[in-house]
């Protein structure tokens, strides 16, 4: 790209108006939608997020990654309204776009909400879509619309792993339940690789984690576990009420089990579980107390760009 | 390697009918009979085959873990209807030989498919 091209750039988004470049047929829905009904309105509309609008009032913001934590969490259906951004971020349509581009970077956000400067009323949304479309408009340059709409789902979780925030993931693992065993497991995997990690991380991860799984299982009535994940690390939690461990430096040594002879004939309880974990992780914590429960911590460094 | 020659040397059949290919015909790069999952989530990488008698779920939960290319279950072993609908779920290949687990490995071998090597270096970047 030409120096002039850029200068071009920079003066356009002084220039332009965010009401010129917004969207103005905007989607929104009501506080009292369920989340569950949102996945849908979403996906339909190909949208990233949504105004959340009571009686014709702007009363929040609700995202795919709003969506998202909730379907990780899995703690039943509720209304959009308990999950929604209440302290919503807005533009004033006549404002130059550099003030939204700043906000939008400022606060991490994907999209914001664009007021009617004299009534307060919802004028549209203005999305990074919508400024790119904008400025490539004025550029008079060619763009093909569904390009536009790929870029703009395919960063949304570049979004979130940008955001200094970390996402927190929660799987309940219950006791002596070998039907589900490894589910746990496998969303992570699924969950890490759609938010870009690099796959051998992603398969670390999701082997600590599998080995912590079948321990809550094997030897506990049920656990949960908790996966953290920021732009660093993904730290892996399994927390769990049983029985602890006598004795964890014997526990360690590979080939040492304390498994009945069920699990091993489900192929595990050879010994290897924590030492798997060990082996994955870049750095490992046992807490153990008899007769309270364990905690193990595990965390595995993302993989830096070189 | 590719899988259909695995599935040619080991006079093995499909435990369910793969109706798309997604990435067409796989590559098996590499090899591990054992039916400890544990041992199968660190010694197997990407495009490895798991030669096993185990046939649970649990085997293909680590099979989607660790990115195999196929399991094959010796001896004749059919896995469980509900293995199966799992194993076509998550898109695991899966196969089922008549050969003894050594006589399968004997084979492979032959043919120039070697162990999958899993250890430290493969499961961590770090130091």
């Amino acid at each position: 790209m030409s120096d002039e091209r850029v200068t071009k750039l920079q003066e356009l988004v002084y220039e332009l108006r965010v009401g010129e470049i917004m969207h103005e047929d905007v989607i929104s829905v009501s506080p009292e939608t369920p989340m569950s009904e949102l996945r849908e309105i979403l996906r339909i509309n190909r949208i990233s997020g949504t105004p959340v609008m009571r009686d014709g009032s702007l009363v929040g913001m609700i995202s795919i990654e709003d969506f998202i934590r909730w379907l990780v969490k899995s703690d039943g259906d509720c209304r959009v309204e308990a999950k929604m951004t209440r302290d919503v971020r807005t533009v004033f349509a006549d404002e130059p776009l550099i003030q939204a581009v700043n906000k939008l970077e400022r606060f991490g956000f994907g999209r914001l909400p664009v007021l009617d400067r004299k009534s307060g009323k919802l004028a549209g949304v203005l999305t990074k879509g919508d400024i790119i479309e904008g400025l490539l408009k004025k550029l008079e340059i060619d763009y093909h619309e569904a390009e536009m709409m790929g870029a703009r789902s395919s960063h949304v979780f570049e979004d979130i792993i940008a955001d200094s925030s970390a996402l927190l993931f929660e799987y309940q693992v219950p006791g002596k339940d070998f039907t589900r065993a490894g589910a746990c497991a496998s969303g992570l995997k699924t969950t890490l690789r759609r938010l870009g990690i690099h796959p051998q991380t992603a398969r670390r991860a999701a082997i600590a984690c599998y080995e912590a799984e079948m321990n809550l299982i094997v030897h506990t009535d049920g656990g949960r576990i908790e996966a953290r994940v920021d732009g660093r690390a993904i730290r892996i939690q399994a927390l769990d009420e049983g029985p602890g461990i006598e004795d964890v430096a014997r526990a360690m040594q590979p080939g040492y089990s304390t498994a009945p002879d069920w699990v091993r004939e489900l192929g595990f309880g050879a010994g290897m579980g924590l030492v798997n974990i060990d082996k994955c992780a870049d750095r490992m914590e046992i807490d153990s107390t008899t007769g309270k429960g364990t905690r193990i911590e595990v965390e595995i460094l993302l993989e830096t760009e070189p | 390697m590719r899988l259909e020659e695995v599935q040619r040397i080991l006079e093995a059949r499909p435990a369910w009918t793969v109706r798309l290919p997604r990435n067409g015909e796989r590559e098996v790069v590499s090899c591990l009979a054992t039916d400890l999952m544990s041992d199968a989530l660190t010694t197997t990488g990407e495009g490895s085959l798991l030669l096993t008698g185990l046939t649970n779920s649990q085997v293909i939960r680590t099979a989607g873990i660790v990115d195999l290319a196929a399991i094959c279950f010796v001896r004749g072993k059919s896995p469980q209807p509900e293995t199966v609908e799992l194993a076509e779920k998550m898109g695991v290949r899966l196969l089922v030989t008549d050969l003894s687990m050594f006589e399968a490995c004997g084979r492979l071998y032959e043919k120039g498919l070697r162990a999958a090597v899993g250890d430290e270096g493969d499961c961590r970047t770090r130091e």
